[in-house]
């Protein structure tokens, strides 16, 4: 089936999306690798078969958008940016770096491909609802796509976002939630809790898919699909992720969050990832 | 000074909107439900597809407005001087200016004659925190006349812009189709004893006081210094060499505003006596504009006392 090679090449390119994460972070001694594992199949969907791009004219006016409001998962977005061949992969070697175009959290004018700089946390939904009205406005199709972290939906500014994109009925507009349940103190619902977080989207009027394995290639393509159809409201796909996915030692562990991995875990890292 | 025609900036700003919506179809405004009191009213009833009310939500406002500046957008967005800077300070510095997004903040109520209000709606710190944000331009009209051509001139260049209006009407002292230039200051009038170096409402009333200066024999330069950010360096070193003592006049902060704005190029360029006339680093109260501007010394017998008070102070 052409569908399943499809799925084959997606789970493969996220294999190779994973393995520049850890190879750039351990690199540059620094960054965020449990949050950019756990988003890796979600970007790799969208960069990879969702969306609408053409990465050799990034500022194509009638492409999809990614805003990736979670910015510190920097490393998974420039990973999947210089895959998908809007820069060489050799670049992928400087992240961090003094006089680097990959900055620690994306910068818009540094690097093509980058719809919106952040890296302040609950940001990006603003920039992303900003961009779905400006396709109504100039009467054009393309879509736009907000990636969050859960950690960052305690931030007020998302509830605003949430907010605007529901009374704007900004059908346009597809958020996901990496829900990996952890954030850099702990467990979220031990420091603040988010649930029930079906609930709280569902009264800010958007469409709520839910229940979503957030590694799931397959599953994420459908939701997806699912979010496009609907008319009338923003949709919001609440991906169940594990953060640090894809490396056993950093999966669920906190410690990962914002730690770089030392040579001896890179290389067991790299040996899972094979 | 009461003979003198009288226009709020706001309004200014309102109607020149309005105007700029049918020239540039580009443009799209934001407000966050103070439609009424800052003016993009007017706009919204011409133009209701690309006006968005973002309802009590600065931190939002910001954020779309960014979104939708990096789609191409011209956008204007607007609420009282106090919410626009102070609740969205990181949105504007993270999501507007560090991306360089065509984003033009046009805050109305700034200052004390925001009047009745009271303490929590009169933005005096708004200049220091908008001009301490890298990438951003920062601009004070002196009247409704200049807020025009501010406004024109937002319309038509690129970049996140900072540009403080207010609340009273005001004297109107620029004869209509003057020319602004970004961060060429204005001389208002020529003197050599001192200058004074006014933004704002407050240029009107240094103009006053230059006056009243006058009949002492005291020749007093007025500079009209609507950007404050960047600043007219040599502009203000001109002053400092030619007339070797300054006074600054502002309805903000005397810390982080106009004065410190001038008083950093004279410190490095070419050091003289200095006074500044501002708020004296406190909160004010409820009252009516005029009244504020007299118990909180922004007055023209006030810039008069600071002129004696360098002049005392220049070496001979």
């Amino acid at each position: 089936m052409l569908f399943d090679q499809k799925i084959k090449e997606l789970e493969e390119k996220a294999r190779l999306i994973r393995r520049d994460i850890i190879s750039m972070i351990s690199k540059a001694g620094s960054g965020h690798p449990g949050g950019s594992l756990s988003a890796t199949d979600i970007l790799t969907v969208l960069y990879f078969h969702k969306m609408n791009i053409r990465p050799t004219e990034p500022n194509w006016p009638d492409r999809d958008r990614l805003v990736l409001s979670k910015g510190h998962a920097a490393p998974l977005l420039y990973s999947c940016l210089a895959e998908a061949g809007y820069f060489p992969t050799s670049y992928l070697g400087t992240l961090r770096q003094i006089g680097s175009s990959l900055q620690g959290h994306p910068d818009m004018l540094s690097l093509p491909g980058i719809e919106m700089t952040t890296g302040s946390l609950g940001q990006g939904l603003s920039a992303a609802v900003g961009m779905a009205l400006a396709a109504r406005v100039d009467k054009k199709a393309y879509r736009v796509y907000c990636v969050m972290g859960d950690g960052e939906t305690q931030e007020g500014q998302i509830w605003e976002a949430a907010m605007a994109a529901g009374h704007y009925k900004t059908d346009n507009l597809t958020a996901v939630l990496d829900h990996n349940k952890l954030q850099i103190d702990g467990h979220i619902e031990k420091i603040k809790g988010l649930d029930p977080v079906v609930d709280k989207w569902k009264a800010f009027r958007w469409n709520v898919i839910s229940g979503v394995n957030g590694h799931d290639v397959k599953a994420l393509i459908k939701a997806f699909d699912e979010a496009e159809k609907v008319k009338g409201r923003p949709s919001i796909i609440i991906a169940d992720t594990i953060k640090g996915k894809g490396v056993s030692f950093m999966e669920n562990n906190n410690e990962f969050h914002g730690r770089a991995p030392t040579k001896e875990e890179t290389e067991r890292a790299l040996e899972e990832l094979k | 000074m009461s003979e003198k025609k009288q226009i709020a900036t706001r309004d200014a700003y309102g109607k020149i909107l309005v105007e700029l919506g049918k020239e540039f179809p580009n443009i799209i405004v934001m407000d966050a439900d103070l439609s009424v009191s800052t003016k993009t009213c007017g706009f919204c009833k011409a133009f209701p597809e690309r006006f968005f009310n973002m309802g009590v939500a600065e931190q939002d406002m910001m954020g779309v407005a960014a979104g939708m500046a990096a789609t191409g957008k011209t956008v204007f967005v607007s609420t009282f001087a106090v919410f626009a800077t102070g609740r969205c300070w990181d949105q504007i510095r993270v999501s507007i200016a560090y991306p360089r997004l065509n984003v033009k903040i046009v805050a109305t109520h700034s200052g004390i004659t925001t009047g009745e209000d009271g303490v929590t709606h009169q933005a005096n710190e708004d200049i220091a925190i908008m001009r301490a944000i890298p990438n951003m331009t920062v601009i004070v009209p002196s009247d409704a006349v200049e807020t025009e051509a501010v406004i024109r001139h937002c319309a038509v260049t690129q970049g996140p812009t900072y540009v403080r209006l207010s609340r009273p009407k005001t004297d109107v002292i620029n004869e209509t189709g003057m020319e602004f230039i970004v961060g060429k200051a204005r001389q208002m009038k020529e003197g050599k004893d001192l200058t004074i170096i006014a933004c704002g409402l407050m240029v009107a009333r240094a103009l006053d006081a230059a006056q009243a200066l006058e009949k002492d024999g005291i020749s007093a330069r007025v500079i009209n210094m609507h950007t404050i950010k960047p600043i007219d360096r040599e502009a203000v070193r001109k002053c400092a060499e030619e007339t070797g003592a300054i006074v600054t006049v502002e309805e903000h902060n005397i810390i982080g505003g106009l004065g410190v704005a001038v008083a950093e190029v004279l410190v490095e360029d070419h050091p003289v006596p200095v006074a500044r006339v501002g708020i004296r680093d406190m909160f004010a109260e409820s009252g009516k504009p005029d009244e504020l501007l007299e118990k909180y010394g922004l007055t023209a017998s006030e810039i008069v006392k600071a002129a004696k008070n360098v002049l005392g102070r220049k070496t001979a």
